[in-house]
């Protein structure tokens, strides 16, 4: 079963990717664009077939090494 | 399963060879070859591989003198440095993957040229870099300088060799064929070097690294039909470096070499597991099988075709003795690598591939070699221009503006924003940063020696006299090397041109091998080690010829290491003769908007004899700073020796028989401007010797201050020598 | 001084690191490889500089799940002397041994050259060559250096001074122009609470050497060798 895990700069932490990314938009003439924030996604396969157990797997991953709650934040999506 | 199209003559076409060399391929397999025995020729008889349009004239150049230890041929030169060491070097092209994803493009690169050094033993210690770029306004330029930099920066700080010179041009020629050449220089105990050839009938052949995808497979297949059924994002054109994997491969080799493990070893560069395999065997004059089965694989379902021309990063191929088998298996499980005996040598003179059990290509290697084609194509000379008289071209400016413009130009500005993105200190050894010197120094670990780097040419000059600007690379290398301190030793070549089918490409390539040629002999400086890059091309339109020059020297002491800050207070003198060539200089181009006449010519006699006085006077403990003049000339040269140090120079007049803009800006080479305490001793030593020299000034206080009244303060210089790139980058 | 370098897969300034210990305490560092859990013996630990795990997924991540890591730990908990530089420093963040984090330079480019930093306190064994507010030059080699903490943690560390350097201009100044990753509060080195764990951004291992271009960095390394061998010759 897969898991996704997508992991983001909390709110707050300076997030200069996601600036850059909003000025080079607004270069190209898209407007009305706010706020960019830049993450990342991990995509993980698992043995689990259970959906509940492999939440809980893939959360405990990202707590313990996928993000770092310093600075980050993360959510887990499971599917298949 | 299935391959679609049959092996004709119209897929070999597809894959790049011709009518008449597939007709050589059916001689020599005596049937219709399978897919992967075609792809294994297509490859091996590319340009790349064979060196098909360059050989007849790359075998003129002068390759030996006594220090040299390995001269082209391996994987990179050798060359002995003494206290038992030797520098193994090269320099090599990754233009056209730099165009297409600039970032992976010049990543790889950089991975491609370490591999290349430490297969043969050494630990990598530096690296440089020379660039083209097309027009600042070019569409993609920036883009492509970004990326460039971003990838060669990415690779190198995290391999952790520092990047610690190289060079920056920009012509509208590499518009759309940006040239990136990566060189890596290495350190070796000179009796442990490792070479490729293989040895011992039985032995094991292993593969060791990263594990086998889809990446980079002959882009003529790509395109070919067969394969448009396959999804895009199964076979990536691009292939993706992993500097990590590569650090952990450096380690585990110079591990497992200290061991007697190793008959043979070579990088799977261009075309994979094929030119690995076919060049050790070819070698060593032996036979290879490889079971397929056994390599490691990234993805499913990969055809043998597709194995052996792969050119996934990070993998080599070893032979071993049978019995250190399992010593070697330990080092690379240690630093988690992969490990396979994939084949073993054999007495048959053939390369035997075998997939599930299917013999997919059976060659002889023999045939493979000396069958390969070999062009003696055909060549125009370029035009020779008439010398420009200096006294013609109107000039229209005071010293001081046209410098602030020279300076401030995209090929004059400061490059710190691109340095200040390579670690050019890891490793603790550097004693000259980029911009430091003329070229890098970098000193070996455990030895009071020190080794001195530069790249090198002026493809300008190359344009408008190949043979002038072949000869001017090498000594401009020369200089370069002689104005730190050091011995020049020997060079690696990257042979950049268009299309060697159109004959005045190839003329072009022929004349500056014969001016290379005349340098190298004339100055003690072979070649160890080269590379070829044709068809730089775009839509009938080629590149300016570009040989870049990779020097080396030593220097027995690195405290001898001199740069080319001046402090206050020491004269300043010009060492070489001035006639004031304007012909294709910089301030011809900036200033007047020309781009014409001849360019300027080097005379090698007086070349040596001022090289040879320069060095001395550096190593007798006279000279607190020397400079090479080059590009813009005495004045830019000075400017930079200013900017350097923080300190103004008052400059002399300059005699009166030229004019001022041609003796201040005019490119005549072999030329130097040396600080020293006691510029009169220094006048009377070069009379002594034999070379021309001039006390053109003397350094102190804030300014530049200038022979027709003008000046200009060091900080205003500065700042228009470090605008270009922040401003264009936005950064 | 007996010295050990951990030597994570990735790490490339392990050597420069030796360099510099040697240098002042005439002793060869020992290399410890991240999978030995045994640390004892030794007067300092070092985790250096480098690109551990290739810094994939974050810099650091995965090095503070090696083996030794919890032999660091407990070494540091011991009252032990531990030095962390470059992605040692990120590394002992992401192991929560130092509190905060390094995020990407706010430039977004790896960031080569010379820095300035100001000494915040000299009465550390890592700082005892050093006066309080004396300016020296590091050398900066990182993308990855620009120091993020919440701002109680920053008040904290203010509070209790454990900043060890900042980023200043050549005559001292704190400004922004000196700040070039984009470091909170300017901060280019933090304490551990007892002072004996330092973390720190730029290299001053490659700055002992006039020929490396300076001894900028060396008094750090002489003061550590005098710390732990008093009765060297003079």
């Amino acid at each position: 079963m897969k898991a996704t895990v997508t992991v983001m700069l909390k709110t707050g932490v300076l997030d200069p990717q996601g600036k850059a990314i909003g000025h080079a938009l607004g270069t190209l003439g898209f407007t009305g664009v706010g706020e960019v924030r830049a993450g990342k996604v991990i995509e993980l396969e698992l043995a689990e077939t259970d959906p509940a157990k492999a939440r809980a797997q893939a959360e405990e991953m990202a707590r313990k090494l996928l993000a770092n709650s310093v600075i980050e934040s993360f959510r887990v999506s499971v599917d298949g | 399963m299935s391959m679609g199209k049959p092996v004709d003559q119209t897929l070999a076409r597809e894959f790049g060879l011709s009518a008449e060399e597939y007709a050589r391929v059916l001689d020599i397999m005596g049937r219709t070859p399978s897919l992967t025995e075609l792809g294994v020729f297509s490859v091996m008889w590319s340009e790349h591989c064979s060196y098909k349009s360059s050989r007849v004239w790359l075998k003129q150049l002068p390759t030996t003198a006594p220090w040299v230890i390995h001269g082209p041929g391996e994987n990179a030169g050798v060359v002995d440095i003494g206290d038992g060491l030797a520098a193994v070097f090269k320099m090599e092209s990754h233009n056209h993957p730099s165009f297409i994803e600039p970032y992976q493009g010049a990543a790889t690169g950089v991975g491609g040229i370490l591999r290349d050094v430490f297969t043969m033993g050494a630990r990598p210690i530096a690296n440089l870099n020379a660039l083209r770029f097309g027009r600042p306004e070019a569409p993609r330029t920036k883009a492509i300088v970004d990326g460039v930099v971003r990838g060669i920066g990415g690779y190198g700080n995290c391999v952790g060799v520092p990047t610690v010179g190289g060079e920056i041009n920009f012509h509208a020629a590499y518009d759309g064929n940006p040239l990136v050449n990566a060189m890596t220089v290495g350190i070796a105990r000179k009796d442990r070097i490792f070479l490729s050839a293989a040895a011992g009938i039985g032995n094991p052949v292993v593969y060791v690294g990263s594990k086998t995808g889809r990446d980079g497979i002959h882009g003529a297949t790509m395109a070919s039909a067969e394969f448009a059924a396959d999804s895009e994002e199964k076979r990536p054109t691009v292939q993706v470096g992993d500097p990590f994997t590569e650090k952990l491969l450096i380690e585990a080799c110079l591990e497992l070499m200290a061991t007697d493990a190793i008959v043979a070893i070579q990088d799977m560069g261009a075309a994979g597991l094929t030119s690995s395999s076919v060049e050790m065997a070819g070698k060593g004059a032996v036979g290879i099988e490889l079971d397929l089965d056994h390599v490691p694989q990234r993805e499913t379902g990969m055809t043998a075709y597709e194995m052996m021309l792969s050119e996934s990063q990070e993998r080599m191929l070893m032979v071993l003795r049978p019995d250190r088998e399992d010593v070697a298996r330990a080092i690379f499980e240690k630093w988690e690598l992969d490990f396979a005996v994939i084949g073993h040598l054999t007495d048959s003179g053939r390369i035997v591939v075998r997939h599930n059990g299917v013999v997919e290509a059976d060659i002889p290697l023999g045939p493979l070699a000396e069958q390969a084609p070999l062009y003696h194509r055909p060549t125009v000379e370029t035009d020779k221009q008439p010398p420009l008289n200096p006294a013609r071209v109107e000039n229209r400016w005071m010293l001081a503006d046209a410098l602030a413009k020279l300076i401030a130009c995209p090929d004059l500005c400061s490059r710190a924003w691109v340095w200040d993105q390579y670690d050019s200190t890891v490793g603790g050894q550097t004693v000259k940063r980029p911009g430091a010197a003329d070229a890098a120094v970098v000193r070996i670990d455990g030895s009071a020696r020190a080794l001195a780097l530069t790249t090198d040419c002026t493809p300008r000059y190359c344009l408008a006299d190949p043979e002038a600007g072949g000869r001017q690379a090498v000594a401009e290398a020369w200089r370069n090397l002689i104005a730190v301190g050091a011995k020049p030793l020997a060079i690696t070549d990257n042979m950049n041109f268009g299309n060697p089918e159109k004959p005045e490409i190839m003329g072009q390539f022929a004349a500056a091998i014969r001016g290379m040629s005349d340098a190298c002999r004339v100055l003690d400086f072979p070649v160890v080690s080269g590379n070829v890059s044709l068809y730089n091309e775009t839509e009938g339109r080629a590149i300016l010829p570009t040989p870049a020059i990779g020097g080396l020297g030593v220097l027995e002491d690195a405290a001898q290491a001199v740069g080319i800050a001046i402090a206050p207070w020491l004269d300043l003198v010009l060492i070489g003769a001035t006639v004031g060539w304007l012909g294709q200089s910089l301030w011809l181009r900036e200033m007047a908007g020309r781009e014409d006449g001849a360019p300027p010519p080097v005379d090698l006699a007086a070349e040596k004899a001022a090289g040879e006085f320069v060095r001395a006077q550096i190593l007798a403990g006279n000279v607190r700073a020397c400079h090479d003049v080059s590009d813009g000339g005495l004045l830019v040269a000075v400017a930079e020796m200013a900017m350097a140090g923080g300190t103004g120079v008052r400059l002399s007049t300059g005699p009166r028989e030229i004019p001022g803009h041609a003796y201040w800006f005019g490119e005549d080479q072999g030329r130097y401007v040396l600080a020293v305490p006691e510029g009169a001793a220094l006048l009377r030593a070069a009379e002594a010797a034999g070379v021309a020299a001039v006390r053109i000034g003397t350094s102190g206080g804030q300014d530049l201050t200038l022979p027709d009244g003008g000046t200009i303060s060091v900080t205003a210089l500065r700042a228009a020598h470090e605008r270009f790139f922040p401003s264009w980058m936005g950064t | 001084m007996k010295a050990g370098i951990v030597v994570f897969p990735g790490i490339n300034r392990e050597r420069d690191m030796a360099i510099a210990l040697e240098l002042a305490s005439g002793a060869k560092p020992r290399m410890v490889w991240h999978q030995e859990t045994d640390l004892s013996g030794l007067d300092l630990v070092v985790l250096p500089g480098g690109f551990s795990h290739g810094d994939y997924l974050r810099c650091g991540a995965m090095a503070a799940q090696s083996p030794v890591m919890g032999a660091v730990r407990a070494f540091a908990a011991q009252g032990g002397y531990v030095l962390a530089v470059c992605n040692g420093f990120q590394i002992l963040t992401e192991a929560g041994i130092l509190p905060g984090a390094l995020l990407r330079n706010a430039s977004l480019r790896f960031l080569s050259m010379d820095c300035h930093l100001r000494v915040e306190r000299a009465d550390t064994v890592f700082a005892s060559g050093y006066r309080r507010g004396d300016i020296f030059r590091a050398l900066m080699a990182h993308g990855d250096g620009n120091y993020f903490a919440d701002t109680h943690t920053l008040d904290r560390l203010e509070g209790e001074g454990l900043v060890a350097f900042r980023y200043a201009m050549p005559n001292g100044e704190i400004t922004p122009e000196a700040n070039r990753n984009g470091s909170q509060r300017n901060i280019a080195g933090i304490y551990s609470p007892n002072l004996r764990v330092l973390g720190l951004m730029p290299h001053p291992e490659d700055l002992v050497d006039p020929l490396m271009g300076g001894i900028d960095g060396k008094p750090l390394f002489d003061g550590l060798a005098a710390a732990f061998t008093p009765l060297r010759a003079a």
